[in-house]
């Protein structure tokens, strides 16, 4: 069965790579359509193309510019879009991740339940009762980008980005939420802590968690963590 | 084959770490490509003593690494002219060296550039992270331990002894790249260029950009012109994949060109470094001056033809000579 697929819209990023839109807005269908276009490019690749990053909206192709152009590119998308097919795609894997909240694991979730004018409970019970789609991976390695917080959870980045978030921060922003797979600078509101190891560069492949997985919060109390970090 | 010690490092200078052509193919799981900055100065390396091109080599930058040699290897030092010394005389750079246990080697400030590349013929012993040794320094792999050189490490090679005769080679003087304080980079627009008013694109190519201080592996910062996207545009775009060359606008409208530690970002494009140029963006350093200059696409593919150019001759020229073995890097 054929599904519809949207007009794309290429652009050039330099002579190395072509930006493929599918769309222009942040959404589960637009990005349904980009993790068809990156499974049907992992099946049927094109010699010379050397990586591809998939986007909330787009695909970058990136490319060898000594053994491709992007007519050459841009043609194999373009017949990949027209054959593209419902039944070859995997079932996106659900993750059930554990998280401690609150308390030094969670430093923002007081502040957030302030914003919010409610309570911690509250808060934790709004972020673990959705089932979030993983638009992309990035900014860090394994940083899953994660969707739609229900409405009364969307809340403003901080005003100061902390210089150094720990890894396994559970955080969110806007109308987002993430996971710190690796210390680095942030300026999400931190919930809480998961023991999980979202990145390791030894495993194959390195990130726990992919475009198009979906995941789900539960709460656990810090004496679980032993159990859940062996 | 066992390991053998190579080098002893005395002193790592600011900072020194270990660089191959960098991973690719794991975009879609967030990790960036590292690598060497300027590759066309480690490729020239790695050919020099008889190394495939992806092989690891130090990324020196600005100045201050000094090490002891352990054993008898070929080096060749190649990017920045840091005024190497081999125990304390002038050595030649783009030249593959003999070297003799007990031997050091130093490093000054770079007269020129901001990056020297130094390769052993066999390369230096690191694992194999993702298709490559590259160290990424953010997230701690790659390389040594994935952290920069500090006094005292020890680097080994498996075959350092089957280089030897490729002591002697060199770039030939009229190949070796000339850089600059002032930086012409050709670039092509986009992918945003539309979201800039005709003003700002006049000047993104009229005028010259200052490269701050606040420049490293991630990118390059530049001062100069503002350069606002148009009225009513919000500052930032839907986050998406990015390449190294690719200069984003942030809100702030001072454009940073990116290097090869980061595979997402949220800002626009005003336009992309071209791949024949990107090697200069590793020799590039902080109060330089740099120009843009909009090329075709054309105009870049056959840039890129040119650059190869030089390593294919200067492969040639090395295959004629075939006592410098191939690939017997592990």
């Amino acid at each position: 069965m054929s599904l519809p697929h949207p007009n794309p819209r290429y652009r050039l990023m330099g002579d190395r790579s072509l930006l493929v839109e599918l769309g222009n807005e942040i959404g589960p269908e637009i990005n349904q359509h980009v993790r068809r276009l990156y499974l049907a490019l992992e099946t049927a690749p094109l010699e010379g193309l050397t990586d591809t990053m998939p986007g909330y909206r787009s695909l970058l192709v990136v490319f060898d510019p000594l053994k491709l152009t992007p007519t050459l590119v841009q043609a194999h998308v373009d017949g990949l879009l027209q054959e593209m097919d419902s039944a070859s795609l995997p079932e996106p894997e659900t993750h059930q991740v554990p998280v401690v909240y609150g308390d030094e694991y969670g430093p923002d979730l007081a502040w957030v339940a302030d914003y919010h004018q409610t309570t911690p409970e509250a808060i934790i019970q709004r972020h673990t009762a959705t089932h979030y789609r993983v638009y992309m991976i990035g900014f860090t390695p394994g940083f899953p980008y994660m969707g739609q917080l229900p409405q009364d959870l969307v809340t403003p980045r901080r005003d100061i980005p902390r210089t150094a978030v720990p890894p396994g921060s559970v955080a969110i922003a806007e109308e987002q939420t993430g996971i710190y797979p690796v210390q680095s600078p942030g300026g999400w509101q931190i919930l809480g802590f998961t023991p999980l190891r979202l990145f390791d560069p030894a495993r194959h492949p390195p990130a726990l968690i992919h475009m198009g997985d979906r995941v789900r919060f539960h709460a656990i109390q810090k004496q679980e963590l032993r159990q859940w970090q062996q | 084959m066992a390991a053998v010690k190579v080098l002893q490092i005395l002193a790592s200078g600011p900072l020194t770490t270990l660089q191959d052509l960098g991973r690719t193919g794991y975009g879609a799981f967030g990790v960036p490509p590292s690598g060497a900055v300027d590759a066309f100065s480690l490729r020239i390396g790695n050919l020099l003593v008889g190394n495939p091109d992806h092989t690891a080599g130090l990324e020196i930058t600005l100045m201050g690494l000094r090490a002891k040699v352990l054993s008898e290897m070929v080096a060749a030092i190649t990017g920045g002219d840091m005024q190497p010394l081999h125990n304390g005389r002038p050595l030649p750079m783009w030249e593959a060296v003999l070297l003799k246990p007990g031997d050091t080697l130093s490093f000054k400030v770079a007269k020129t550039g901001c990056r020297a590349y130094l390769a052993l013929g066999g390369g230096f012993e690191a694992p194999k992270i993702m298709g490559s040794a590259a160290t990424n320094l953010s997230t701690g792999f790659g390389g040594l331990g994935g952290r920069a050189l500090k006094k005292g490490d020890l680097l080994a090679s498996h075959s350092p002894h089957t280089h030897l005769a490729c002591a002697g080679n060199r770039l030939h003087g009229a190949m070796v790249p000339a850089y600059a304080d002032n930086w012409r980079l050709r670039v092509i627009w986009g992918p945003q260029e539309a979201d800039f008013p005709q003003a700002a694109k006049t000047r993104f190519l009229k005028d010259t950009f200052t490269v701050t201080s606040e420049s490293d592996r991630t990118g390059i910062r530049l001062k100069g012109p503002l350069l606002p996207a148009k009225e009513g545009l919000p500052t930032s775009i839907i986050s998406e994949g990015v390449i190294p060359g690719a200069i984003q606008v942030p809100g702030s409208g001072q454009p940073i060109i990116l290097l090869g530690e980061t595979v997402t970002g949220g800002y626009r494009k005003i336009a992309t470094v071209i791949s024949a140029d990107l090697p200069w963006l590793g020799q590039i350093r902080p109060d330089h001056g740099v120009k843009f200059e909009a090329v075709t696409l054309s105009e870049a593919q056959k840039a890129l033809q040119k650059r190869e150019g030089t390593l294919s001759r200067l492969r040639e020229q090395i295959g004629s000579r075939p006592i410098c073995t191939q690939g017997t890097t592990p």
